[in-house]
């Protein structure tokens, strides 16, 4: 096994998810088929070589610095789950 | 059993853009809720950040203004962490490729030089504001900071006492704002301090459990925090118990730093490069081209007013601790020439009356300032009647010469004229008259008070002196 289910459980967890003892048990498995997948690269000879970072060598991609219309406040509410007529509003997180 | 402090703060300073770092959004302060926000910022999926460029160029300047390496290639990096202030679940900034490292900076505590060295600066996005609500259990979220840019300027563990960091902290604060590229101000968070501080016994090469400050919204509060956690941690190592180490709220009011218990998971932020940004390089040209574009700096302007106008460091160092305060002394010593004076000046009598508020809101100018002194030097005024004009100046903003005129103060140094009433206060005051000549000659003193009376305090008093030592020795 390359990933054991409290790593799982972990991880779902910083992301706030929440699974139940089935969706734990998937997870793990399709997790696990995964890595071993990608664990296939670690049979090459990487050293010396750069990691790869970007699929392509571009660098310095710039925007000057100017200010551009933002959206409209009720536009950008509305994708909230909950709002009052200003902000959004989420359970109390303190 | 005698132990040593050891402190290193993080900054996290605002950069003084017109748009946020990865998208054209205002970053403007005080907004009212969620109007400056845009799918990038509000990390709608399928939106491409871009990076600001003038970002790029601010973080450059502090770079070489500290002396510090530039990494010429690096690249921005996604902190993992779920919290609704930050809606895309991570903070792009930087990890393992800063775009600066090692640089240093000098400050100096009663007298006592030292260098302090910054382990590096990176480039990051702030996070949004939350509110919490009092009755219910809800928290608000306004969005508007997300996305503004930061400059997060860690430092060495270098420093050994509250003072040192005060310095170190003042001295980050002065540079950010020589080179205008923050607008420094700690109340409404544009420059922010987090300290991590420990104890250890002398002698002890390890550093021994520390504890991270929050909260510290005044250079006042930084140092009066340190100073409690210094207390508090030698306490408890006396008593040979263990300092936990946890982040700790200042809590100004009660003047105690307490703890935030279990609130922060440990932290596992999974760092990984930001796929949607791509590396920023610098290229030698740019590179050079912020160098000569390079104000003039703290230490450079303290040492140039003490080559220049001759001021003691002790002067030169106060004066050029704020570019603001620096600047308004050079625009009052052009207008008298006469630098100790001005220096003396703002250092007592304006310092007093701003009682830490900012100069610029000063209803003085330094034009004025410089105006006053430059009446006195000219023998217009006397230095008596200069702090009378002073503080109808700083009621009204009024110029000097306006209200000398006004209020009738003119110097009076007109030798027949002041003679007349010297020789009427002799013959009041025969008895006096009679010891001074005796020998008594601390009594010029009152003779000269008599005559300060009866002008207002206006007669020339170099003159006084003499027509009285003449006068009275006949």
């Amino acid at each position: 096994m390359k990933i054991t289910k409290q790593e799982v459980e972990h991880v779902a967890h910083l992301a706030r998810l929440s699974l139940s003892a089935d969706e734990l048990e998937m997870m793990t498995g399709q997790l696990d088929i995964i890595l071993s997948y990608v664990e296939k690269l670690e049979a090459l000879d990487t050293s010396g070589i750069e990691p790869t970072t970007h699929a392509f060598s571009v660098s310095n991609a710039f925007r000057d610095d100017h200010v551009q219309k933002s959206l409209d406040r009720d536009e950008a509410l509305k994708m909230g789950p909950k709002t009052n007529d200003e902000s959004f509003i989420v359970p109390r997180v303190i | 059993m005698e132990f040593e402090t050891v402190i290193g703060l993080e900054v996290h300073a605002q950069l003084k853009t017109d748009s946020k770092i990865f998208c054209g959004c205002s970053t403007e302060f005080g907004a009212p809720p969620n109007t400056h926000t845009c799918p990038v910022c509000l990390g709608l999926p399928g939106s491409l950040p871009v990076l600001n460029k003038r970002v790029v160029e601010f973080a450059l300047k502090m770079g070489v203004a500290t002396g510090s390496e530039i990494n010429r290639v690096n690249q921005f990096a996604r902190k993992n962490y779920f919290y609704p202030d930050l809606p895309k679940g991570y903070q792009t900034s930087q990890f393992d490729k800063p775009i600066i490292e090692h640089g240093s900076v000098a400050i100096d505590v009663e007298g006592e030089k030292k260098t302090i060295g910054i382990t590096r600066m990176h480039m990051e996005e702030d996070a949004g504001k939350l509110i919490h609500d009092e009755r219910e259990p809800l928290s608000y979220v306004d969005l508007n900071r997300t996305g503004t840019p930061l400059l997060e300027i860690v430092s060495e563990p270098d420093l050994r006492s509250p003072q040192e960091a005060s310095a170190y902290l003042k001295k980050i604060h002065a540079i950010l704002r020589y080179l205008d590229i923050c607008d420094g101000n700690m109340q409404e968070g544009s420059f922010r301090c987090d300290a991590n501080i420990s104890l250890r016994p002398v002698g002890e090469k390890t550093l021994g459990t520390r504890t991270e400050l929050k909260n510290m919204n005044s250079f006042r509060n930084v140092q009066a925090a340190l100073e409690y956690e210094v207390r508090r941690q030698r306490d408890l190592l006396l008593e040979g118990e263990d300092v936990v180490q946890e982040t700790l709220l200042w809590n100004p009011d009660t003047g105690k730093t307490e703890s935030m218990r279990g609130k922060e998971d440990a932290h596992d932020y999974r760092y990984f490069p930001c796929p949607d940004l791509v590396p920023v390089e610098i290229s030698d040209e740019w590179l050079e081209q912020v160098r000569a574009g390079l104000p003039e700096l703290p230490d450079q302007r303290r040492d140039r007013f003490i080559n220049e106008f001759g001021l003691p460091e002790y002067d030169a160092t106060i004066l050029t601790d704020s570019r603001e305060l620096a600047d308004y002394f050079e625009a009052a010593q052009v207008e008298c020439n006469q630098p100790k004076k001005v220096s003396n000046w703002m250092m007592t009598e304006l310092l007093r009356e701003l009682k830490g508020g900012s100069i610029e809101e000063c209803r003085v100018k330094p034009e004025q300032l410089g105006g006053l002194l430059a009446m006195v030097e000219g023998g217009t005024i006397s230095g008596k009647i200069a702090k009378t004009v002073f503080e109808t100046m700083l009621e009204t903003g009024q110029s000097p010469e306006l209200i000398v005129k006004e209020k009738n103060l003119l110097q009076v140094s007109d030798e027949s004229e002041l003679l007349e009433i010297v020789q009427s206060i002799i013959a009041d005051n025969p008895g006096q008259a009679e010891e001074f000549k005796n020998g008594k000659t601390k009594l010029l003193g009152y003779f000269v008070g008599q005559l300060m009376q009866r002008t207002k305090g206006k007669a020339n008093p170099k003159l006084a002196n003499k027509l009285f030592n003449q006068e009275l020795n006949k």
